[in-house]
């Protein structure tokens, strides 16, 4: 038994839902109590889907438990065929359904119905969602994608984008745009907006692109082995990424990486003098392993951040992450309890976080800046302006989201010259915020302005201070937390941490304003 | 002048025959209710024992995320609690041990079953006991279902109010009882309203601390702010109170009538009643005549979802104008809704239960102008060109008394109105 207030991932069968969803031609009869249909508005509210999903609940009570509860599913499987007229049925039981042991695969065999029916076995209480999608679009592929001839010219399965996912619906589109670039055409994207016919076309394609592990890996797996076709390992997210993939599906289709960089803009826009400010900005990435791997790389190396801390939510993937944060220097955090990230995000202190909604409302809480990277998603990450994250366009939309939770390059010299000043003291927030900027937290480089050294009086104990090596108190002076607090706040967190690391290493237990100036020598680069 | 006489309907829907049906239901569990009972009893936590599903319903439901500390988690069935209920139980005690040192300031504790921890028989009530005796004095251990097996929605404050009627204390009073979980503001107004005709003590249930629970007894009587509280008000009569029956206090009319039959069981005089609300009817009257414009001999369709739809239909067919074509409540209580059915001349379709596609069907085939639904069918009803109002709104919402009443009838016409507002076509 385990203590959650709010979770990253529903459980398995709303996994399977997505995928159902994202199809046409399936529907999904799912063994469930009455209740378990607040699913649907996941879908119609927070992707603003005009359909309903293709679901059809048996809705059993507790009166029913007793008697006749397979009865029910059998003549809900035989309605929902008979009024959706599905290419074929996936079935299969939700958490409650699990424990009465009905057998829906089993049941729904008998019917004999005149589709392929396939059942679903996703262990409500040891799974989630990323398992439910992942293994469903496995049990499809497998009952459906059977060996066929491959396309005369060379032709690529999208693989992964499905309902509820984080830009699925435009990355599809830049992909399709990458694979064009090189003359490869598309034979299947699935599961969105596939029918369980196109799936059987599956073994058509000369490669399988693997836009999102998480939801279609065992899928692409299981297609290597059965129909051999190669998947591609590089997810095109960043710069950097996508030539990487471009290069990638280049040599395993034996054609020329030929790229239209034409609208990629945001190498200059990260190289030109006003993103001077982006510099070594502390940030924190959260999410899933896709979003975060990517994002690490873009931040450290496309941005110029320095990533402080980093981790998932997905444990499917906790080897692949520990063994990036291992790369940069840190222990990646895999958990799915959000009041442990928000602790480890607390510690870390960053300057801005890479996350999910859940970050957003932690940044919102401590006052740091946050974009939104990765699912779990919110009505806000499905805009109605075209906002891939993959390919080129990729690059430069997550290069305007990112940017835009901070303080512009001039703004920030501005801040730091006008500090006193009633419209830019510490609380005012950056300017295109409106009223309701979040508060920025301490954080940041050391300081840019000196000031001369003042006499040392009275001392005053930092309850916020972290605990360092040597001594169990470290004090700052009171001249000394009051130069600290001359410097601008979205620096003051680094100066106060670069300056308590110096004294400790020293062995210095009172700060005071020399020291804080000694400590910014030694740091300066 | 104020007193009913006239306002029953010929034939009303209280003899339509009603259109059971089952089948699949678009409507959520009980679990739902700890939304917004949390934020009414501040010192009280909710641990639902449930799966992942029930953690997942509460996050999606609120829509938004409570991050200010909510008082509400679920304590997630696993692999070995299924396993060994021996080992659930130990398990139940160690978290909520955990949860209770974290947080002193919990005063009431409810166990809320759900549909796993049902199926599995694992018997919260004599946790509860065993809880309470652990945690006495300064913790009370309370339980209830808010399961989809036994509860739709709303029904879970019911089920939870219920819960709390056989440890309220014993009185032998003559007090009036408010019996819901209403916002503060509306609650305010009720309160205020009968204590200026001379009416109290007035207690509510469910109080905001559980030092302030209202006793009960022989010479209580207690009215419902809520057409869902039938266990609550049949656990209220189980220890002696008594029930004023009125149509719901929704729009002028539902307020007055209420108000009436509460006046009438303290014997306050007609000049007593003007006095204290010809001001508040008057704006009443004339907010919902503002607000109801776009409603008036417009057709409106009620899909089962919050027990409210036959107040509301009432509400808007007699003050609002407009006409029902079908309304469909998840179960219908006579005991309670009774008095809200006898003023609807009979004409609609009165229906209990769902089978969504089926009533989808009907939907389509009577093209109302207005279908009030449930949010996983909105959008889709949207697409297919019909106007609809969630109904969860009506629940989050302060709507019930005179000073609400335009607004609830607001609610109602703005999706009309946008409608008739947005162009989005060429001007040609």
């Amino acid at each position: 038994m385990k203590l959650t207030v709010w979770t990253y991932e529903g459980p398995p069968h709303v996994g399977a839902m997505r995928v159902a969803t994202a199809m046409k031609g399936l529907h999904y009869v799912l063994h469930a109590p009455q209740g378990d249909t607040y699913a649907d508005l996941l879908f119609t509210m927070i992707e603003r889907r005009g359909q309903r999903p293709p679901v059809s609940y048996t809705t059993f009570e507790g009166r029913d438990l007793g008697s006749d509860t397979a009865g029910i599913f059998k003549k809900t499987c035989q309605d929902a065929f008979d009024r959706f007229q599905p290419q074929a049925l996936i079935v299969g039981a939700s958490c409650t359904a699990e424990l009465i042991q009905d057998d829906p695969g089993g049941l729904a065999e008998t019917m004999g119905l005149p589709v392929p029916v396939i059942a679903l076995e996703l262990p409500s209480y040891q799974r989630k969602e990323n398992f439910g999608t992942d293994e469903t679009f496995y049990q499809l592929v497998k009952a459906l994608a059977k060996p066929v001839d491959r396309t005369p010219e060379i032709t690529a399965n999208l693989i992964g984008p499905l309902a509820l996912g984080f830009r699925h619906r435009d990355d599809i589109e830049e992909v399709k745009g990458l694979l064009y670039d090189m003359g490869i055409g598309i034979n299947v994207v699935a599961p969105f907006d596939a029918t369980p016919h196109d799936l059987t076309r599956l073994g058509a394609a000369h490669v399988n692109i693997l836009m999102y592990p998480e939801h279609a890996e065992t899928a692409a797996r299981h297609m290597e082995r059965a129909l051999g076709i190669p998947y591609t390992k590089t997810v095109p997210i960043g710069v950097g990424a996508t030539h990487d993939f471009v290069a990638e599906v280049a040599r395993l289709c034996g054609v020329a990486p030929k790229k239209d960089l034409g609208r990629l803009r945001q190498p200059w826009w990260s190289r030109s003098v006003d993103s001077t400010y982006l510099t070594g900005k502390r940030v924190f990435l959260f999410g899933d392993a896709t979003h975060v791997m990517a994002a690490a790389r873009i931040a450290r190396d496309e941005m110029g951040f320095e990533v402080v801390g980093l981790g998932c939510y997905n444990r499917e993937f906790a080897r692949p992450m520990r063994a990036l944060g291992k790369d940069l220097g840190l222990e990646a955090l895999i958990s799915d309890d959000y009041l442990e990230v928000e602790k480890a995000i607390e510690e870390a202190a960053p300057e801005m976080i890479l996350g999910t909604q859940m970050e957003r409302h932690i940044g919102k809480r401590l006052g740091i800046p946050c974009a939104v990277i990765s699912a779990p998603v919110h009505v806000q990450d499905f805009p109605a302006r075209y906002s891939p994250q993959m390919g080129w366009e990729g690059a430069n939309v997550i290069f305007d989201t990112w940017i835009h939770p901070l303080v512009m390059g001039l703004e920030e010299h501005l801040l730091s010259m006008f500090r006193e000043d009633f419209e830019f003291h510490d609380a005012a927030g950056a300017s295109h915020h409106g009223g309701h900027a979040p508060k920025p937290m301490e954080g940041g480089q050391p300081p840019a302005a000196a000031q001369p050294p003042r006499s040392i009086s009275e001392a005053k104990i930092d309850e916020e201070m972290p605990v360092t090596t040597g001594a169990d108190v470290m004090i700052w002076l009171v001249d000394a937390e009051r130069e600290l607090k001359k410097i601008p706040f979205f620096v003051r967190g680094k100066a106060r941490r670069n300056t308590e690391k110096f004294a400790a290493e020293r062995g210095v237990t009172q700060i005071s304003i020399d020291t804080l100036y000694e400590a910014k020598a030694h740091y300066a680069r | 002048m104020n007193q009913p006489a006239n306002v029953l309907a010929a034939t009303s829907c209280r003899d339509t025959p009603i259109l059971k049906e089952r089948g699949q239901r678009e409507v959520f569990c009980g679990l739902t209710g700890i939304i917004w009972l949390h934020r009414k009893m501040q010192d009280a936590f909710f641990l639902v024992v449930g799966s992942r599903t029930c953690a997942h319903l509460l996050q999606s439901a609120a829509g938004v995320m409570i991050f200010a500390e909510p008082r509400f988690g679920t304590a997630i069935l696993e692999e070995t609690d299924l396993a060994g209920l021996a080992d659930a139980n130990e398990e139940l005690d160690r978290e909520v041990g955990r949860l209770l040192s974290r947080r002193p300031d919990i005063k009431q504790l409810f166990l809320v079953g759900s549909c796993p921890s049902e199926v599995i028989k694992l018997d919260l009530a004599r946790a509860a006991q065993r809880l309470t005796k652990l945690h006495a004095p300064h913790v009370r251990v309370l339980n209830y279902s808010g399961s989809g097996i036994e509860t739709t929605f709303t029904q879970g404050e019911d089920a939870c109010l219920a819960s709390m009627v056989p440890v309220l204390p014993g009185t032998e009073d003559r007090e009036l009882l408010l019996v819901g979980a209403l916002p503060d503001v509306v609650e305010d107004q009720a309160v205020s309203l009968l204590g200026k005709m001379g009416i109290g003590p007035i207690r509510v249930l469910p109080a905001p601390r559980s030092a302030q629970a209202p006793g009960v007894g022989p010479n209580t009587v207690f009215a419902c702010l809520q057409p869902f509280l039938g266990d609550t008000a049949a656990a209220l009569e189980r220890r002696g109170a008594r029930m004023i029956e009125a149509p719901f206090p929704f729009g002028e009319e539902g307020t007055t009538l209420w108000l009436r039959a509460i006046a009438n069981e303290f014997g306050v005089d007609d000049a007593t009643f003007e006095a204290v609300t010809a001001a508040p009817r008057a704006r009443a009257r004339t907010a919902i005549a503002n607000a109801s414009e776009h409603l008036r001999g417009k057709t409106v369709f009620f899909m089962p979802d919050s027990q409210l739809e036959i107040p509301l239909a009432r509400f808007l067919t007699r003050e609002c104008g407009m006409e029902a074509i079908e309304i469909g409540q998840p179960f219908i209580h006579k005991g309670l809704v009774g008095p809200d059915l006898d003023l609807i001349p009979a004409g609609p379709t009165i229906s209990e239960g769902q089978d969504v596609d089926r009533q989808l069907d009907r939907v389509r085939a009577a093209r109302p102008d207005l279908t009030v639904c449930g949010l996983g069918l909105a959008n889709p009803l949207e697409a297919e060109g019909l106007t609809t109002k969630w109904a969860i709104e009506l629940v989050f919402t302060p709507v019930h008394f005179y000073d609400q009443a335009g607004d609830l009838a607001g609610l109602f016409s703005r999706p009309l109105r946008r409608r008739a507002l947005l162009k989005l076509e060429a001007a040609e």
